[in-house]
């Protein structure tokens, strides 16, 4: 794909994230950190189109890494931010 | 499945993503918010599945271990050790981004590398190697492993500036010369490794919700490269995302700091010649008993409750809720200030409350106590200290001067409740202990709020 398209769409998103995370109060800092945390679990799309067939052991192999890591970085975190935000609901004023 | 509608289910997973984290502007909708983000994970994995020609079994095998472990790991953690899984988790998403890169460096076809795509690989393979070794440092000091707690040595800035001009050097090599990129992304990955360790050996505990917050930043936009990379959207979207939410965190740590960015990687605090010895600033130290605290608090109408940093070691949290229940029973009205930087990461605090059933409705963000602080008939400073230390506002020659802090000191008595006069981690003693309003209640700070919630039932 055209580099230049990519790099509108990074920055555009850059600016919607700035616009949406200034708005997060600070009670919910920890939950957002992990939260976002488990969003940069993206990386393990990529990882998946390393482990094709034609590409060779070498690459599988560093794919199968980033998987397993990207998987606990993804899965783990959003359970974990699930578990800290249910605290966080079911109090009442 | 067509590229043309894996693009575009890539388009709505990124919308998700966006709704995710608008759902985190508030608690009620907080965890809405977080399914999302994982639904978009879920549809964005899923959907790039069926692309087809992989290897299947390899992949299965993968999200299975990562998954288990992933669990594993949510399920056992303790609320208090939330800032080293956070850490661990992000060393982990920045590893798999300088994986991604190195693999895909591995089946480049000479079309592949061009100047562009190169660039992306070095920065990915950059980032993600200084996030990896970085987080895991910064577990290491936030688990309180002995071999990392007080490395030091000398010329550390000029080491690491080496490095950092030595691997960013490497990177630029993969581009210029781009028969040997592999060779070159591997030794700029091993400087970028060493950098993120000496990087992060060096910062002290309370720099740690800095430091964890870049590292946040980092591994987005890591994901971020290595989307150039692959020419994925979703990839450069969601990282981006994170890329900016890291950014914003860690610039409101530095301010409620007032240090500058570079002064927490780089910088010690200031050495200041002027300020004044342990000895002369503790003159007039009252010491005071959870019974004598206890009588105050029946008189009081308006109580606030400040913790720090020694409210987690302690896991006081549980303890602290039982004596807001009782105070509030008797028709006190409680409320906790809570600094940006108490703790060892952004929100810390508010999690260990919320934990412990305290409304975050009664939290309160410190402008907002400090405007009404003559208000309050009493503050309880729970295991807090520079961040109550009014040099910050009175000594233009302290290493904290400027530095917002609560302004505890200004309510009508101040109780603080600390092992020992011991200095925090700015090293200067703090003036409001020996402060006329001020008594100190010395001990473990879950025991002491347990004796006070005792003798206030008793009394």
């Amino acid at each position: 794909m055209e580099y230049t398209l990519l790099l509108t769409i990074f920055l555009l998103a850059v600016f919607v994230g700035f616009e949406i995370i200034t708005k997060v109060p600070p009670t919910l800092h920890t939950p957002l950190m992990s939260g976002s945390n488990a969003i940069s679990g993206i990386t393990l799309v990529g990882a998946l189109l390393t482990i094709k067939m034609d590409y060779g052991w070498f690459a599988q192999t560093l794919g199968f890494l980033a998987v397993v890591l990207a998987t606990v970085n993804a899965v783990g975190g959003f359970m974990v931010t699930h578990r800290m935000l249910e605290m966080f609901r079911k109090k009442k004023g | 499945m067509s590229m043309e509608l894996t693009n575009i289910i890539y388009m709505v997973a990124a919308v998700l993503f966006i709704l995710g984290l608008k759902g985190l502007t508030h608690p009620k909708t907080a965890v809405r918010g977080n399914m999302y983000g994982s639904a978009a994970m879920f549809l964005a994995v899923v959907v790039t599945l069926f692309l087809g020609g992989m290897n299947y079994w390899v992949i299965f095998a993968g999200l299975a271990v990562g998954a288990v472990i992933g669990v594993i790991f949510a399920m056992k953690i303790q609320m208090t050790a939330m800032p080293q899984l956070v850490a661990l988790f992000n060393g982990f998403g920045g590893a798999a981004s300088f994986l991604v890169a190195g693999a895909t460096l591995s089946f480049a076809t000479d079309a592949d590398l061009n100047v562009p795509n190169l660039t992306a690989t070095a920065l990915s393979g950059l980032i993600g190697a200084v996030t990896f070794s970085g987080s895991l440092i910064a577990f290491g000091k936030l688990q309180e492993l002995k071999f990392i707690k007080d490395v030091r040595f000398d010329n550390q800035q000029l080491i690491n500036a080496c490095l950092a001009i030595g691997s960013i050097l490497f990177g630029v090599l993969m581009v210029l010369v781009p028969q040997y990129a592999g060779l070159f992304y591997v030794l700029m990955c091993l400087l970028a490794l060493a950098l993120g360790v000496l990087l992060v050996i060096f910062i002290g505990g309370a720099d740690m919700p800095v430091v964890i917050s870049l590292l946040n930043s980092y591994s987005g936009l890591a994901a971020s490269a290595a989307g150039f990379v692959l020419g994925n959207t979703v990839l450069i979207i969601a990282g981006s995302l994170v890329g900016a939410s890291g950014l914003i965190l860690t610039r409101i740590m530095c301010v409620a700091m007032n240090r500058s960015l570079t002064n927490v990687l780089f910088g010690k605090m200031q050495a200041s010649g002027e300020s004044a010895s342990a000895d002369e600033v503790y003159v007039n130290v009252k010491s005071t008993s959870p019974e004598e605290v206890s009588m105050l608090l029946d008189v009081c109408e308006k109580v606030l409750i400040v913790p720090g940093y020694g409210m987690a070691v302690a896991q006081a949290q549980h303890a602290v809720r039982d004596l807001t229940n009782e105070l509030t029973s008797r028709g006190v009205k409680v409320e906790f200030g809570i600094h940006p930087v108490a703790g060892r990461m952004p929100g810390h605090m508010n999690v260990l409350l919320a934990e412990a059933d305290i409304p975050y409705e009664i939290l309160r963000e410190a402008d907002d106590v400090n405007s009404e602080m003559e208000q309050f008939d009493m503050a309880i400073v729970l295991g807090a200290n520079d961040v109550v230390n009014p040099l910050a506002r009175t000594d233009p020659n302290s290493p904290i001067a400027g530095m917002p802090i609560i302004d505890v000191d200004k309510a009508k008595t101040v109780v603080v409740i600390k092992r020992s006069l011991s200095p925090g981690f700015a090293g200067i003693p703090n003036p409001l202990f020996s402060a006329d309003n001020a008594q100190m209640l010395y001990g473990d700070g879950k025991q002491a709020v347990v004796e006070i919630t005792k003798a206030l039932q008793e009394g």
